[in-house]
């Protein structure tokens, strides 16, 4: 086994680390001030597939920027429902998924073939030339988007209002804090992200949207967002360690060997996820208001 | 004597109102419906088709005769089941999403009756049977990591629908396969499938299969102890477990339940769905059901009988949708009913969503005063 072979797979491994943990990350800003929104999977699709339309009007930054739009709007939505309205989050989240399935396979349609769409070069974004091959330049930023998130969740004065909506709404209103306003702004922004990383996927990635173009990755941020009992760092592991799996399979694929069935190493991602999951849980705390809208007394 | 007595018809209009509060679960997901209608509309609007043509086409392709009505049954008897297995959980206090891959592993299950010969109605209760234990044991592990590991069941029911959709990838691919025909499976026999009820149709007795397992779950939850349980766990797990409720017990009882309706929906979907009668390669049948199960289930309240209801409405989207997609010369892509299917969803989690209009409300209210003739001094007081 050839050097250029192990290269390809941290190459491929990082590319699929981005959309995790971008996604993971705006998770655990909205989780942290108490919304808990199923519909990551949803917004990723939507984002990736008006993203790529974006891309096409006005080149890879706008397409990324329209991504993040997409993003915001539906978190918005989502978190109009879920903290205005007290809804009820999980079936908020279900319908995003549902509408996002139905809208994307629907648009591909109108764009010509059904189920696929390639994003012609112009509109995406240009790799960098590094060491390791070529590689997106947003896989820089999501391994500085953690670490900012985690210093301002940590360290400013508007993480600990976050924490304290998640933990203890009563308080946090008394405090004189708006409850349902911060967590509309916590999940709209957690929403960009998200968008950012759907966008990513179509624009930064693939090059390409099909209508299963999201491949279950919002709820493997979800189960990272559950690995790491929202720190954002550990969250960045997750990502990387998802992302790992997910490129060893499309690694396996490559190998002149085909000794299992390719149906076998696409189920890898999801194994680990289980796994990776189950053995974490137990020892995580989640805000205790976490999924429940807040009413005043 | 108050005013209702003296005004008859203060009394009936009163009347009226009272049974459409006690209408008003029903009344919120037709409200819903119609929220979901109109914002596919608007898309139809915006992508340029016409909405008003596209809804005729859908509402005679789905209600027009009793050959469309057929269709629309079959098409909802699916929905029925894999809706239950929603249902049942979120009585049970879980969000199991878990229905898409246990109706693959049900359906993969129900294709191998094609392997053995048995006397006819006696195939065809195997076939049923393997289905239903099938789908049971693929919500076994997400109700077992869940009751060992404390696994959250969306996300470990998601991961068993991916892999459970590349292990019947495999198994059409290469266990399954019909030497002859590549692209699909073996076909179930003719002893082992629901005879056609409706002459020209999909619909076929099936059909009775999906109510009885409705009603059954009905009974179960309603009229036995083990029910009471279940209902009891989901409404407030603590009061249940000081009232001496084993939570481990319902949790797990309402996932294999889950299961067997998740895996019956798989049988039906090969033994009881004309014309092919075996799993086409890349699932086209099966795909989205379980999805889909979980709009009937919200619409339809989580009752049994609700979801018997909203799976006529929503077998009959699909139905007309098929319908729909051919029609004129601008014809409105199948994907559109999914389209409306999410929004009636999003509709469905806002609580009260009557009173998201509370202009109507007010006015309605105002009426009724009006109506009434009651004096705002005297209702005051």
């Amino acid at each position: 086994m050839s050097w250029s072979y192990v290269l390809d797979l941290l190459r491929i491994s990082l590319h699929a680390m981005v959309p995790i943990t971008l996604t993971a990350t705006g998770e655990i800003i909205g989780e942290t001030a108490g919304l808990f929104n199923i519909g990551l999977e949803g917004i990723l699709l939507m984002s990736a597939f008006v993203g790529a339309l974006g891309a096409e009007a006005g080149g890879p930054i706008v397409g990324l920027l329209v991504g993040m739009g997409t993003g915001m709007a539906i978190s918005f939505l989502f978190s109009v429902i879920a903290a205005y309205w007290k809804g009820t989050q999980m079936v908020a989240g279900i319908g995003i998924n549902l509408f996002a399935l139905g809208f994307v396979a629907f648009g591909l349609i109108k764009l010509g073939a059904p189920g696929f769409h390639a994003v012609p070069a112009a509109a995406q974004l240009a790799k960098l030339r590094t060491p390791i091959g070529a590689v997106s330049p947003l896989i820089f930023v999501a391994l500085v988007v953690p670490f900012l998130a985690q210093a301002f969740l940590n360290r400013t004065r508007a993480g600990l209002i976050l924490k304290a909506v998640g933990e203890n709404p009563e308080a946090a209103d008394v405090a004189g804090i708006n409850v349902n306003l911060t967590r509309l702004v916590a999940t709209t922004f957690g929403g960009a992200l998200a968008g950012l990383a759907g966008a990513y996927l179509s624009v930064g990635w693939f090059g390409s949207v099909t209508k299963e173009i999201s491949a279950g990755r919002g709820f493997i941020a979800l189960a990272t967002v559950v690995f790491s009992g929202l720190n954002p760092i550990l969250g960045l592991v997750g990502g990387f360690i998802f992302g790992f799996f997910q490129s060893l399979a499309t690694w396996i694929k490559t190998l002149p060997t085909k000794t299992i069935p390719w149906q076998f190493v696409d189920m890898l991602p999801y194994i680990v996820t289980l796994l990776v999951v189950s053995g974490v849980v137990g020892r995580v705390r989640f805000p205790r208001a976490l999924g429940t809208p807040y009413k005043r007394e | 004597m108050t005013a209702s007595e003296v005004q008859p018809g203060g009394r009936l209009l009163r009347g009226v109102h009272r049974t459409l509060t006690g209408l008003h679960p029903a009344l919120e997901s037709v409200l819903a419906a119609v929220v979901g209608l109109l914002v596919g509309a608007a898309l139809m609007y915006i992508w340029g088709y016409d909405p008003w043509k596209a809804y005729w086409a859908l509402l005679r392709g789905a209600y027009g005769g009793s050959y469309e009505i057929a269709s629309s049954i079959a098409r909802g008897v699916p929905l029925v089941l894999t809706a239950l297995t929603f249902s049942i959980c979120l009585r049970g206090g879980m969000f199991n999403i878990g229905a898409e891959g246990q109706v693959y592993v049900g359906a993969a299950a129900a294709v191998c009756v094609a392997y053995f010969k048995l006397p006819p109605g006696l195939h065809l209760l195997v076939g049923i049977a393997f289905a239903a234990v099938a789908g049971a044991v693929w919500s076994l592990g997400p109700a077992l990591l869940k009751l060992t590991r404390g696994v959250h069941e969306v996300i470990s029911t998601i991961m068993f629908n991916w892999i459970a959709r590349f292990l019947v990838f495999y198994l059409v691919a290469y266990v399954l396969v019909d030497a002859r025909q590549g692209q699909r499976t073996v076909q179930i026999p003719l002893s082992a499938r629901f005879p056609v009820l409706v002459r020209g149709t999909d619909l076929s007795y099936s059909v009775f299969l999906a109510v009885a397992f409705a009603l059954f779950v009905y009974f179960l939850l309603w009229h036995t102890a083990t029910g009471y349980e279940v209902r009891a766990a989901g409404l407030t797990p603590t009061a249940a477990r000081y009232g001496g409720i084993s939570i481990r017990r319902t949790i797990a009882l309402s996932f294999v339940l889950g299961g067997i309706g998740a895996g019956l929906a798989g049988a039906a979907t090969t033994m009881g769905l004309p014309p092919t009668y075996a799993i086409i390669s890349g699932l086209p049948q099966l795909m989205n059901l379980g999805f889909d199960g979980m709009a009937v289930a919200m619409v339809g309240r989580n009752h049994p009988l609700g979801i018997l209801v909203a799976a006529l409405f929503f077998g009959g989207l699909n139905a007309g949708g098929r319908v729909m997609q051919f029609y004129g010369s601008n014809p409105v892509p199948l994907e559109m009913v999914r389209v409306v299917m999410g929004a009636i969803v999003l509709a469905m989690a806002i609580p009260e969503l009557v009173r998201v209009f509370p202009a109507m409300a007010a006015s309605g209210r105002a009426l009724v005063r009006m109506l009434s003739r009651r004096k705002p001094a005297e209702e005051a007081a």
